[in-house]
C-alpha cells in the first residue's frame, strides 16, 4: 500500500485507448471506448472479488453438503459443477459472467455494424486484386463451427452481412480486449509474440521458411511469427471469410507483408501439397473443435511438415489429476455456459496419445508453457498476475512435436 | 445497412440456447440492471471527460467541482430533481402500497365479464 496514493495502487486493465489501430480498425466514440473499459473492469471485478467467494462457498457449503448428502467426496469435476449450479455464488457470477460477454457481444456489434459498409470499402481498398487473399466460398462450414457460435458471438467467425463484409472480422479484433482485460496486448497478439519468443529461446538454429497457422481469425497471433522471421512466408487459413479479408487489410496496414491468408478447413488442407511447411501452429484453437477433427487436423499437421519441422498448439492447461476438482469445474464453465462446447473434451484428452496417433514420435514431443508478451509499459503482464480467471488468463500450454 | 438493423443486429442471439443460474424473472431483471449500471459508468466517465476538457481549457479551476455550493435556488432545483427522479424510478413500490390501501380493487379482465354481460 503506497500511501494513499491510487494510481501506484492501481491493479487493472489500462484505458482502451491505448489498443493498437490500423486501417481497418473501427472507429469507437467515447461512449463506446467507456462501454469496453467498463466490461473489462467487470471481468475483472468477477475475477478478482467475486471468484474468491465462488471458491469459499465451493468449500464451505457446496463440498459439505454434497457429502453429506451422498457420503462421499465429489468425484470429477461435472459432479463438482453440478453441485456448484445449486449454490447461490456460483449462480450470481455465472450470471453476471454470462452477461459481461452478452453486453460485450452486443457493444462490439453495434460499433462495427453502425459503420459496416464504411470497412467493407477499406477491406476492399486494401485487398482486391491481392492474390494473398484465397476465398473459398463453396466451403461447408462444420458442425462444430456451426451448431452454436463461440463464445456468444452472434454469426461466429464466417457469417458475411453483404459481399466483402468485414464486420464479424472487426468486432473479433476490437473488443476482444473485454476478455482478457488487455492482457493480450496492444495488438491482441501477446500469444504470438510469446510463441515468436519461445521458438527463438528453444531452437535457436531454427529457419523456417514456410509457417503456416490453422484457425488464424484476423491473424493476432499469426503476424508476430511473420515479424519473427520476416525471411519466411506466413501463410494463415481459417473458415471465416470475414475474418480474412479483415487479416490481410489489418495485416497490410500494419506493414506485415510476408502473409497470406487462406479460407480452409484445416481437416482437409489438401490445396497445400504434403511436406509445404516448416513450422505448423494452432493457438488457442483446439478447444474450438470436435474429437474427429481434432485427430484429422493433426493428421494433416504430420502430412504438411517438412523434415526437420515443428508443429506447435498453444492451449490453456489440460485437466491433471493434480488440478483441484473446484478449478477443473470453474475451467468447464466456458464449454457449459459461454458455447465453447469443446472445451470440456479437449481439456481432458491425451494429447501426447493423439500426436503419435497422428503419426508424431512420442520423443520427439515438445511441452512448454508460455505467458502474453505484452508492452509492459502499457498492459499488465499475465506472469505477474495472480488472479486466476479460469480459462481466460493469458498463460498456456505448448505441446508439439518435431519430426 | 440502416441503423435499426444494426441495432437489432447488435443485440443479436448467438446460436445456442440460454442458460439461467437463477429464476428465469431474477435473471432478466439482473441483466436489465447490468445494461444500465454499464450506461451508467459510461455517463459517468463522460461527465469527467468533459471535466478534464473544461479544466485543461481554463474554463474550470481545479477543485471546483467539489467546492462547489450551489445557491438557494438552485439548491432547490436540485433537491426537487432527485425527489422527481426517486419518483419515477419508486413507481411501482408507490403503486403496490396505494393497493394495499384498495382491498375492493378489481381487475379490469374481471370488469371487461361485468361490462360485456347481456343484462
Amino acid at each position: 500500500m503506497s500511501r494513499n496514493d491510487p494510481a501506484a495502487d492501481y491493479d487493472g486493465p489500462p484505458d482502451y485507448r491505448v489498443i493498437g489501430r490500423h486501417a481497418l480498425f473501427p472507429q469507437t466514440s467515447h461512449d463506446e471506448i467507456e462501454r469496453i473499459n467498463f466490461l473489462a473492469q467487470m471481468n475483472r471485478h468477477l475475477a478478482a472479488n467475486v471468484v474468491p467467494g465462488v471458491k469459499q462457498a465451493y468449500e464451505k457449503r457446496v463440498v459439505p453438503a454434497f457429502e453429506a448428502a451422498e457420503g462421499r467426496p465429489i468425484a470429477n469435476r461435472h459432479e463438482a459443477r453440478e453441485a456448484l449450479l445449486a449454490d447461490p455464488a456460483f449462480q450470481t457470477w455465472s450470471a453476471m459472467r454470462r452477461m459481461t460477454m452478452e453486453q460485450r457481444q452486443q457493444a462490439g456489434r453495434w460499433t462495427a455494424l453502425r459503420q459496416s459498409e464504411q470497412l467493407a470499402e477499406k477491406a476492399r481498398e486494401l485487398t482486391e486484386g491481392d492474390d494473398r487473399l484465397k476465398l473459398d466460398p463453396a466451403l461447408q462450414q462444420p458442425r462444430y463451427v456451426s451448431a452454436v457460435d463461440h463464445h456468444c458471438m452472434p454469426g461466429s467467425y464466417h457469417t458475411e452481412y453483404f459481399p466483402g463484409d468485414v464486420t464479424n472480422g472487426a468486432n473479433y479484433d476490437h473488443a476482444g480486449f473485454v476478455t482478457t482485460s488487455g492482457l493480450l496486448g496492444k495488438y491482441s497478439d501477446g500469444g504470438g509474440h510469446a510463441v515468436a519468443r519461445w521458438v527463438k529461446r528453444n531452437l535457436p538454429d531454427f529457419q523456417p521458411r514456410q509457417i503456416l497457422e490453422i484457425g488464424g481469425t484476423v491473424g493476432h497471433s499469426s503476424l508476430p511469427l511473420a515479424q519473427a522471421f520476416p525471411e519466411a512466408e506466413m501463410t494463415i487459413v481459417d473458415l471465416g471469410a470475414p475474418v480474412l479479408r479483415y487479416g490481410l487489410g489489418r495485416a497490410k496496414s500494419l506493414g506485415v507483408d510476408n502473409v497470406r491468408f487462406v479460407q480452409a478447413s484445416g481437416e482437409d488442407l489438401s490445396i497445400f501439397p504434403d511436406a509445404s511447411f516448416d513450422w505448423i501452429q494452432t493457438t488457442m484453437f483446439l478447444h474450438e473443435l470436435s474429437t474427429g477433427s481434432l485427430r484429422r487436423i493433426m493428421a494433416e499437421t504430420r502430412r504438411l511438415l517438412k523434415p526437420g519441422g515443428i508443429v506447435l498448439h498453444v492451449e490453456q492447461p489440460q485437466y491433471a489429476p493434480e488440478m483441484p476438482l473446484f478449478e477443473q469445474a470453474m475451467r468447464d464453465w466456458d464449454a457449459y455456459y459461454n458455447n465453447e462446447p469443446f472445451w470440456s473434451r479437449m481439456h481432458e484428452m491425451d494429447l501426447d496419445a493423439e500426436m503419435i496417433a497422428a503419426g508424431f514420435e512420442r520423443d520427439q514431443l515438445i511441452h512448454g508453457g508460455v505467458t502474453a508478451v505484452v508492452d509492459r509499459d502499457l498492459f499488465p503482464d499475465a506472469a505477474d498476475d495472480d488472479k486466476e480467471d479460469y480459462g481466460r488468463k493469458a498463460a498456456w500450454h505448448v505441446i508439439g512435436a518435431t519430426v | 445497412m440502416s441503423i435499426a438493423d444494426a441495432l437489432r443486429g447488435a443485440g443479436a442471439k448467438p446460436a445456442g440456447k440460454r442458460p439461467y443460474f437463477l429464476d428465469a424473472e431474477v435473471e432478466r431483471v439482473l441483466a436489465i440492471t447490468m445494461s444500465i449500471a454499464q450506461e451508467l459508468a459510461v455517463s459517468r466517465q463522460r461527465t469527467d471527460t468533459l471535466e478534464r476538457l473544461l479544466l485543461e481549457k481554463g474554463v474550470l479551476s481545479q477543485g471546483e467541482i467539489d467546492a462547489f455550493v450551489p445557491d438557494r435556488a438552485a439548491a432547490t432545483e436540485r433537491a426537487l430533481w432527485n425527489q422527481e427522479y426517486i419518483a419515477r424510478i419508486l413507481r411501482i413500490v408507490q403503486q403496490e402500497n396505494e393497493a394495499v390501501g384498495r382491498p375492493d380493487d378489481i381487475a379490469s379482465e374481471d370488469v371487461a365479464v361485468e361490462v360485456g354481460a347481456e343484462s
